[in-house]
């Protein structure tokens, strides 16, 4: 299923903990419902990130594995609120 | 206004933690908190209130640093001994973090210049960090009458006391203690001593009060009294409602003009 993300945001050039930091900038731009689109690179961040998004209410809709060492993972706005 | 790099990662412990968030930040860096008295209490919720990013910082004291100061008054260094309490802070924190600007007003307060100083720039919140009570009646009333949170602390020897007054919500100093003691009838802390780390303690519970108010999160001190006795190591809150018949903030104020009340001789400058 194709996925249309409202805005996109690549934390690979950062590390933990500016990895959520930075994805956090961007998912509080959204509104809700809205999807983020993050790269992100394997190890910590893939691990941690897609945690701390539904620990604030947001819906991890899906992860893809790019093969290249990095992740891309599409992201609900709030999606696990109401 | 967007982050820099710089303050994303200066601020990202803030920023990672869901109460505060790219919002909270942005609120704490557009917010004004007033600081009265850089003493104990308010060195170090100065300190913590400028590293959290609070973008406007006033400082009142007319006092310079002395020696015996740099025992709990943090912000002080040794070589600023003689210089205005005032200007050694605001060079502590502009060295602590460029995105706060820090506004002095090296005065004593009293009823001509408290409320000119509190609206010089309509600071969102309060912090009563002085060491006698004709000045913390003087701030509880100024605050009522121009409706601004604030929070009240006292510490000697080795205890210390706060409580946060928000208007509408709960009671005001005056509310629980309603007149100043007699000038010389408590001592002060030059008399008593104080443990130094109790500013510490308290200066900074005040500086999580004024976050707090201006994030928007928790519960404050309102109606409530936090005391704390470092000896026996034991925090008691001890709840306080609001007296419908207090003389400032009640039903029938009787006080509508600001009061000075006379100062402990022993307090009162020999110059």
């Amino acid at each position: 299923m194709e996925i249309k993300a409202d805005d996109f945001v690549d934390i690979t050039d950062v590390v933990c903990p500016i990895t959520f930091v930075k994805a956090k900038v961007a998912i509080e731009e959204l509104e809700d419902g809205q999807i983020l689109e993050v790269r992100m690179n394997e190890g910590e961040p893939i691990q941690n990130v897609p945690r701390s998004f539904k620990d604030e209410g947001h819906k991890v809709l899906n992860v893809i594995n790019n093969e290249d060492g990095t992740f891309t993972v599409f992201v609900e706005k709030g999606g696990l609120e109401g | 206004m967007s982050f820099s790099n710089e303050q994303l990662e200066r601020y990202s412990r803030h920023i990672i933690l869901k109460e505060v968030g790219v919002k909270g930040q942005k609120k704490l860096l557009n917010s004004k908190v007033l600081i009265i008295g850089t003493g104990g209490l308010g060195a170090p919720a100065a300190m913590f209130l400028a590293a959290a990013g609070v973008g406007n910082i006033g400082l009142v004291d007319f006092d310079a640093v002395e020696l015996s100061n740099l025992q709990r008054q943090i912000i002080h260094l040794t070589r600023d001994v003689g210089k205005p309490k005032v200007i050694s802070g605001m060079e502590t924190i502009n060295e602590m973090n460029p995105d706060v600007e820090v506004t002095t007003y090296k005065e004593w307060v009293s009823s001509e210049n408290i409320s000119d100083i509190i609206k010089d720039k309509d600071y969102d919140f309060i912090i009563d960090g002085t060491d006698n009570f004709p000045a913390k009646f003087l701030i509880n009333d100024a605050c009522v009458l121009t409706q601004k949170p604030f929070s009240h602390a006292g510490i000697i020897r080795f205890q210390g006391q706060t409580m946060t007054y928000v208007p509408g919500q709960g009671p005001c100093y005056r509310c629980v203690f309603l007149n100043p003691p007699p000038p010389d009838a408590v001592p002060t802390c030059k008399q008593a001593g104080v443990l130094g780390v109790m500013g510490g303690i308290i200066g900074t519970i005040q500086a999580t009060e004024a976050i707090k108010y201006i994030l928007g999160v928790g519960e404050l001190l309102t109606g409530q009294l936090l005391t704390y006795d470092s000896l026996k190591m034991e925090f008691r809150k001890i709840k306080l409602p609001h007296n419908k018949n207090c003389q400032v903030c009640g039903e029938n104020p009787t006080i509508k003009t600001l009061i000075d009340y006379e100062q402990a001789v022993c307090e009162l400058k020999q110059s």
